[in-house]
């Protein structure tokens, strides 16, 4: 609970950051920046839970224990979409989305 | 009367043919022999003590020959309308029994000279004891859906055995010919068996033979086109029966059978397979006397009176010895079916049932034996023509007596059997119908004319340089020959008006004197005449040959049914109606399956694109999605 600003407010926000992070998905070519949006869309949504936790529930735990539940899964989600990158990148020396087309169709 | 054994009947060829079929190749020739030799045996004992026990001891209760079933429901329709499989003994099918084993044990005996050496040995004997199965089991059968089933079974075994050379085209060309040709009767005798369901409600021999039964009783109750419903199931059923028993006009696949081993024409296609259609007109013989006052049955006289005119006239001027048989098969199966044409029910007025059932008894051993004497006739010479025969009777004496004894009796000679068994059928047309009766005395007379025209050609004549000297068959083909000149010789003497007649009670039977003296005459005249044209060499028989012109030649050509049938079904059937058929099948039916095909492939080609593979752009697509949802749900859906 933060004085002064409101839970309207505080999704706004997070609806932003959701809606970039799609943005950012769909029109980034590098698989680093994909990435990288896909960690923005989790992180609003991870935001609000806590949001709604602290703004609905003050007296429950749930919404702040399960963004920690997410953050430890995001953390091992992004090694391994890490690594995918990493070794993508020592077969073909490329990350572009347009380079790893070959299985379409 | 204890049922059990007679099932075991049927059975037995049956476990013959699975284990000679599934062993083909693996099973020594001569063993498959005496297994199927051995199978037929055990079931001909079991037939004549059947007979011997339903004649003899259990069959008769207060002078009435009794009906015993023995059946199971095999599929359900409702209370009164089921198909049961079963036994029915009663004293046609005990007696065909009898028939069928005989005969088919010695073909089955015979066949294991016949065919000695041939590819197909255990297939050969395979084939016969599916046969014999299905015959069995035609004879034997409850109802007309079981006695439809046997009788498609007999079709395709005979379909197999005449195709049995099948590296031969004509044989090919014929088992197809037979299967089609019958196939196509028995269209005829599946709709009347619908038709007889429907309107009686049960497809029982025994409730729709019963003369207080419904069927009987309410004939009337429905008419189309001027007949009763039930006299158009007859005649259907009929159609079936004659192309079975090659009756005019579906006679035309009989000759072409021919192509078939010899020992198979003996069996299938002279003794057992061809009398089906007489048997199945006898089964539902108190259906065709009573119902519309012999309707049916009339057209079955008359059906049969010609086609014993026609097919004896042809058998005069065929020169395949099988085939004037086959003709002569034909005539003597429309003796039969004109004897149930003209029979009635009662006491002596069933006299033309109890003939037919004589005849057939009595055809079926001598007809056998002719078929397996020119048998043994083709084995030695190695040719069906009369040309390559003559003057055989020093070289092959026992098939040479046999054969006499076979043609005298189907000439109607006494004492042999034919004689008493077409006396009967001929005092029982001359009390129907005058007219018939001449027909049946005529074509007595073209009967023993065209058979000795035969046995003189084979075993006397002038003598054919022959490359190998013909010799006797082995003892396995004569002793068959032999024992069927046996019975050819005192199956006459068989009492069989107290056995088998359309009442079951039986009544005394007298030769006709006077009548049975014309016959006697005119068979003779026919052999004299033969005698004199065919005995020795003299161009006599070519000099009439001439004399008569077209008319000789029509005959020869069988009175161009072949050709017509050709016509009809070339230049008609497959040029009018199939071709434009297949056009419209291949064109518009296939075209718009074709048409669907091939739109979904061309669109499906266009919007493939879609399927970028990219997730960027399905992503895309679902959030897109998304959002219009929501704004439809938000905005819109709102009031």
């Amino acid at each position: 609970m933060i004085p002064g600003i409101s839970i309207y407010e505080l999704l706004t926000v997070t609806s932003i950051l959701f809606f970039i992070g799609v943005y950012g998905f769909i029109t980034r070519k590098n698989l680093i920046s994909i990435l990288i949006s896909v960690e923005l869309i989790l992180n609003a949504s991870v935001i609000n839970f806590v949001v709604i936790n602290k703004y609905m529930y003050p007296d429950m735990l749930q919404g702040v224990l399960f963004s920690i539940f997410i953050i430890a899964v995001a953390a091992a989600e992004t090694a391994l979409a890490v690594s995918i990158i990493i070794n993508l990148y020592r077969q073909i020396n490329s990350v572009e989305v347009k380079d790893i087309e070959t299985m379409k169709y | 009367m204890n049922l059990g054994y007679i099932l075991l009947i049927p059975l037995i060829p049956l476990v013959v043919f699975l284990l000679l079929g599934i062993f083909n190749q693996r099973i020594k020739p001569a063993i498959s022999g005496y297994i199927g030799v051995f199978g037929l045996l055990v079931s001909t004992i079991l037939s004549c003590y059947a007979a011997y026990q339903y004649f003899f001891v259990h069959g008769k209760v207060n002078g009435v020959y009794q009906t015993f079933v023995e059946k199971t429901v095999w599929m359900n329709f409702s209370d009164t309308l089921h198909i049961d499989m079963g036994i029915f003994i009663d004293p046609i099918s005990v007696m065909m029994l009898v028939v069928v084993s005989t005969v088919s044990l010695m073909v089955h005996i015979y066949s294991r000279g016949y065919m000695k050496g041939d590819d197909g040995y255990t297939k050969f004997f395979a084939f016969l004891s599916l046969f014999s199965f299905s015959m069995y089991g035609l004879v034997l059968a409850t109802n007309l859906f079981q006695i439809y089933i046997f009788w498609e079974l007999v079709g395709v075994s005979s379909y197999l055995l005449i195709g049995y050379y099948y590296t031969k085209e004509s044989a090919v060309a014929a088992a197809k010919k037979a299967f089609i040709v019958t196939r196509f009767a028995d269209l005829g005798f599946l709709i009347g068996i619908l038709i007889m369901g429907y309107y009686t409600g049960t497809y029982d021999f025994e409730t729709l033979n019963d003369p207080e039964g419904n069927a009987i009783l309410n004939w009337a109750s429905t008419s189309f086109m001027g007949l009763s419903v039930l006299t158009w199931g007859l005649i259907l059923i009929f159609i079936g029966g004659a192309g079975k028993s090659a009756m005019f006009p579906l006679h035309i696949w009989l000759p072409d059978a021919m192509e078939g081993p010899t020992p198979v024409s003996a069996l299938i296609h002279a003794a057992t397979m061809v009398v089906a259609g007489v048997f199945l007109v006898a089964r539902l013989f108190p259906m065709y006397y009573f119902i519309e006052d012999g309707f049916a049955l009339n057209i079955v006289a008359f059906v049969g009176a010609f086609s014993a005119l026609f097919a004896a006239i042809i058998a005069i001027t065929q020169t395949d010895i099988k085939r004037v048989l086959a003709f002569s098969t034909m005539s003597q199966l429309g003796y039969m079916m004109l004897a149930l044409g003209v029979s009635g029910y009662d006491g002596h007025e069933g006299l033309g049932y109890m003939a037919s059932m004589f005849h057939l008894f009595t055809h079926a051993m001598f007809k056998a034996l002719l078929f397996l004497g020119a048998g043994s006739v083709i084995h030695a010479v190695h040719s069906n023509y009369l040309k390559d025969m003559g003057g055989l009777r020093k070289y092959m004496p026992i098939t040479n007596i046999t054969f006499l004894i076979a043609a005298l009796a189907i000439s109607g000679v006494p004492p042999f059997a034919g004689f008493f068994s077409k006396d009967e059928i001929l005092v029982a047309v001359y009390e129907h119908n005058k007219l018939l009766y001449f027909v049946g005395v005529f074509v007595a007379g073209l009967t023993a004319f065209y058979m000795f025209r035969i046995y003189f050609g084979i075993f006397w004549g002038k003598e054919t340089k022959y490359e190998h000297k013909p010799h006797e068959s082995p003892i396995s083909m004569t002793f068959p020959l032999l024992f069927l000149a046996l019975m050819s010789i005192l199956g006459g003497f068989i009492p069989f008006s107290d056995f088998v007649t359309a009442d079951k009670a039986g009544f005394e039977a007298h030769l006709n004197y006077p009548l049975a003296a014309v016959a006697v005459v005119v068979g003779l005249i026919g052999i004299v005449l033969a005698w004199v044209f065919y005995k020795k060499e003299s161009d006599l028989a070519d000099r009439l040959a001439n004399f008569f012109g077209p008319l000789y030649q029509w005959t020869s050509d069988k009175f161009y049914f072949d050709a017509i049938y050709l016509f009809i079904t070339k230049k008609i059937l497959f040029k009018r109606v199939a071709a434009p058929i297949a056009w419209f099948d291949r064109n518009i039916v296939d075209g718009t399956m074709n048409l669907i095909g091939n739109s979904t492939v061309k669109t499906s080609e266009k919007i493939k694109g879609m399927q970028s593979g990219k997730v960027q752009d399905y992503a895309f697509a679902f959030m897109a999605g998304v959002v219009i949802l929501a704004i439809v749900f938000v905005y819109l859906w709102a009031e």
